[in-house]
């Protein structure tokens, strides 16, 4: 047990108990919302980790660190900025996903670039965007985000290495 | 822990997706075990390496989702929408972010709510900061990134991605808010 882990439960049951002291059937609302949504997300999940046992069995770290590690430099990242942008993974199950990447030889810079651009650029929500924004707003707002994943990505590299 | 089959008695596009994804998960199993049929050490390790981060996650799962549940129930998004308009300044960025982080479904249900907050005034830099927020600061996210990339790399990255997200929804005030002025003597509604 990691503290993480322990925090995480400790403020969950925490918060459940205040809460079933406050309301109960608010609290069984909330139980609710969140086994609805342990359900939906849950076959993803096993997708994603299946896939993570066949990544890390059979890509070498060679593969990946040529691909995105630290020595591919700018190319790296472009890769996993343009990754990221058209992949449509949730953003919860892609953690794992990034760390099994890490561990596996891509860079620090590579794996924030591809997390920020897989959660913040929807090009499969983008018709959608359109719409209720307009084609100016969306194009400016998926624009500047594969800009600042990037950005944020190199400062990360700068702050973690 | 078997998936739950009772739930699929309407024919919703959500349980559509649901046994769709449960297709697919069949399928990937089927696979691997056949894999592990014909390659044992192969097999062995991928459900090794699969077994390991899948405890990784449901220690922490159950807490995410209860945590996301409570707050489902217990804040109201009402208060926070009242605070987006265009006078709202940082104060109005701050609240679309705040609005942005609480766990309510991926980014296209923001849409529609972004599209009514919209009519209701709210400035097009504090949409871009909300929908930004919406897509990468939400809390139970932040929570299984602390689980799998540690505390460095997430508040890292938390810190960066506030900064820059609200540099972005600045930057697009700025863009949108002049050519909107620029326009709005010969209003052009016409349809992109």
């Amino acid at each position: 047990m990691t503290l993480t882990v322990l925090v995480i439960n400790g403020f969950a049951i925490v918060g459940l108990v205040l809460s079933l002291l406050k309301d109960r059937a608010k609290t069984k609302q909330a139980l609710k919302v969140a086994w609805k949504s342990f359900n939906r997300i849950f076959p993803t999940i096993v997708m994603v980790i299946i896939v993570i046992g066949w990544l890390l069995t059979f890509v070498s770290k060679a593969v990946i660190g040529g691909l995105i590690g630290q020595k591919t430099g700018i190319t790296g990242v472009a890769i996993a900025a343009v990754l990221g942008s058209v992949l449509f993974i949730p953003a919860l199950v892609s953690f794992p996903l990034a760390a099994s990447l890490l561990k596996s030889g891509a860079s620090i810079t590579a794996v924030a670039t591809f997390i920020t651009t897989l959660t913040m650029i929807g090009f499969v929500t983008f018709p959608l965007e359109i719409k209720t924004l307009g084609k100016k707003v969306a194009l400016l707002r998926n624009g500047f985000s594969f800009i600042i994943a990037i950005i944020i990505g190199l400062l990360m590299g700068v702050i973690l290495r | 822990m078997k998936p739950d089959i009772k739930e699929q008695k309407t024919e919703s596009p959500r349980d559509y997706k649901l046994i769709r994804d449960y297709a697919i998960v069949a399928a990937l199993l089927l696979i691997t075990f056949v894999t592990g049929y014909f390659f044992p050490a192969t097999g062995t390790r991928i459900f090794q390496v699969s077994r390991e981060y899948f405890v990784e996650l449901l220690v922490i799962l159950p807490a995410v989702m209860v945590i996301l549940g409570l707050i489902n129930v217990w804040i109201s998004k009402d208060v926070v929408m009242k605070h987006l308009g265009e006078e709202s300044g940082l104060k109005g960025a701050f609240f679309s972010m705040l609005l942005g982080t609480f766990p309510t479904g991926p980014l296209f249900v923001a849409f529609p709510i972004v599209a009514a907050l919209r009519k209701k005034g709210a400035s097009m830099g504090n949409i871009v900061v909300l929908l930004s927020a919406w897509a990468c600061i939400k809390i139970p996210q932040e929570l299984i990134e602390l689980q799998f990339l540690g505390f460095k790399f997430m508040a890292a990255r938390l810190f960066l991605t506030v900064i820059f997200v609200l540099l972005m929804g600045w930057t697009v005030d700025l863009i949108i808010g002049t050519t909107e002025r620029r326009s709005s003597h010969a209003r052009s509604d016409r349809p992109q």
